[in-house]
């Protein structure tokens, strides 16, 4: 017992060392792990009040940006809601049923107050939070393509899962095929991500327009990723196909958050399933 | 009491340059200088390093909050923190240092520069090493820690410059 203690107190500094290596360590690994609560996230009261601070000057850099993103934007809905008025169908005839405009999607707005890109596991915050109805596990993307997944929330706040991280996979497919991929990044260049898991059977050539696939509750389909730049095959598969993103990642401004409504019902389905 | 009044201020002020200037920099879009380890560099050296292991650590965790790092940065700091008294008694090469008296920016220039040095590119290789945990990656951590390193440790010296004119 005496040799015990005298061992920490001629060590206490080396032992105290550890310690706090481990707990770091710990936490590196619990942030490195999908899907887990974490506790070093910059969605808190402290962190994201001071960012939004920063942003608030840093907006104003960018307003012109965003103004352009945003009339961009605009014409675009208006061309697709023009282009309803031309179907006679809807003219003529009156249709009664409540089933048909049963809303599937929501969308709410956010600023994006922290952008990642240069790390590997990069990450977002945004100033909407639980206050907003903002949970872990939905879509956010903006008007030129997806930007990422929620991942920790609190009172005002959220953290965003770039597509820009080792950790994250989304669902994708092809504009003019039926056939589905995922989307992964290799950690080397913010602009291009790599298009995983595509079966040898699909016919794609550089420059094909990657949308996603709406195979998950997370995001509807046909939102816009990126296009074909580059295919490597091997042994008669697709060893690698590099895709460049429509959206620049460095330079995002306003954004959206998806909630599914028909999330819930979807995810008790799939748990009995999981459960028999 | 001045000294705790002093050490805070640089605490607090070092998060704040490093969150709002320093890491916006991207230079070359990947390099960001991290000069908050200015502060292991300057704390007053004492025989009780417990202190600033628990500072250290605090110091990278709060870094970590912001860049949703995890541990990574927590990591590095108390690694060079508890490195920091063996290698200044092995840089000065005599056992005894006034621990009072001592003041960083007092050492022959050229053992400050291997001090700074040193601590720096260990830091930025824990930092890195634990970031990309790869073995394939060997080349990425090499060559971000040592750019990295060469940005912070210039910033680091014309800091350190700044600090003492201001004093005299």
């Amino acid at each position: 017992m005496q040799q015990i203690i005298s061992f920490i107190i001629k060590y206490k500094y080396f032992l105290f060392f550890l310690l706090l290596e481990i707990l770091a360590l710990t936490f590196t690994i619990q942030s490195h792990s999908f899907h887990k609560s974490k506790f070093v996230n910059s969605a808190n009261v402290f962190t994201g009040g001071i960012y939004k601070k920063i942003n608030n000057f840093k907006e104003y850099t960018n307003l012109r940006n965003h103004n352009n993103q945003l009339l961009d934007e605009n014409v675009r809905l208006k061309n697709r809601l023009s282009k309803q008025f031309l179907d006679s169908s809807s003219n003529s005839i009156t249709v009664i049923d409540s089933v048909k405009y049963l809303q599937k999607y929501s969308y709410t707005p956010a600023k994006i107050i922290n952008n990642q890109y240069h790390k590997k596991y990069n990450y977002l915050t945004i100033n909407k939070g639980i206050v907003d109805g903002i949970k872990p596990d939905q879509g956010v993307i903006n008007s030129s393509g997806i930007i990422g997944i929620t991942n920790t929330t609190s009172n005002n706040y959220a953290t965003v899962l770039s597509i820009l991280n080792e950790n994250s996979n989304i669902n994708v497919k092809l504009l003019n095929g039926l056939h589905y991929g995922t989307l992964i990044w290799n950690g080397k260049d913010y602009n291009i991500l790599q298009l995983d898991d595509l079966p040898i059977q699909a016919n794609i050539k550089k420059g094909d327009t990657i949308i996603t696939g709406g195979k998950s509750t997370i995001f509807p389909e046909g939102i816009p990723v990126g296009s074909i730049i580059d295919i490597f095959r091997e042994n008669n598969s697709y060893k690698s196909i590099n895709i460049k993103l429509f959206n620049d990642m460095s330079a995002i401004g306003p954004v959206n958050i998806i909630t599914n409504f028909d999330k819930e019902e979807i995810n008790k389905l799939e748990e009995n399933l999981n459960n028999e | 009491m001045n000294d705790i009044i002093k050490n805070s201020l640089l605490f607090i002020s070092l998060i704040l340059i490093q969150i709002i200037v320093l890491n916006n920099i991207l230079f070359l879009g990947y390099i960001n200088p991290l000069l908050y380890i200015l502060f292991i560099i300057v704390f007053p050296l004492r025989r009780d390093r417990g202190l600033l292991l628990i500072l250290s650590f605090a110091l990278g965790l709060i870094i970590d909050f912001f860049l949703d790092s995890g541990g990574t940065n927590a990591a590095a700091t108390v690694g060079i923190a508890y490195l920091r008294l063996p290698l200044l008694k092995g840089l000065m090469r005599k056992s005894e240092i006034d621990f009072p008296v001592f003041n960083v920016s007092k050492l022959p220039f050229t053992t400050l520069i291997y001090f700074i040095a040193i601590l720096t590119f260990t830091h930025h290789l824990i930092l890195f090493s634990i970031e990309y945990f790869k073995f394939s990656e060997i080349p990425i951590i090499l060559s971000r820690t040592i750019l990295t390193s060469i940005f912070t440790i210039i910033l680091i010296i014309f800091s350190l410059l700044l600090m003492n004119k201001s004093k005299s």
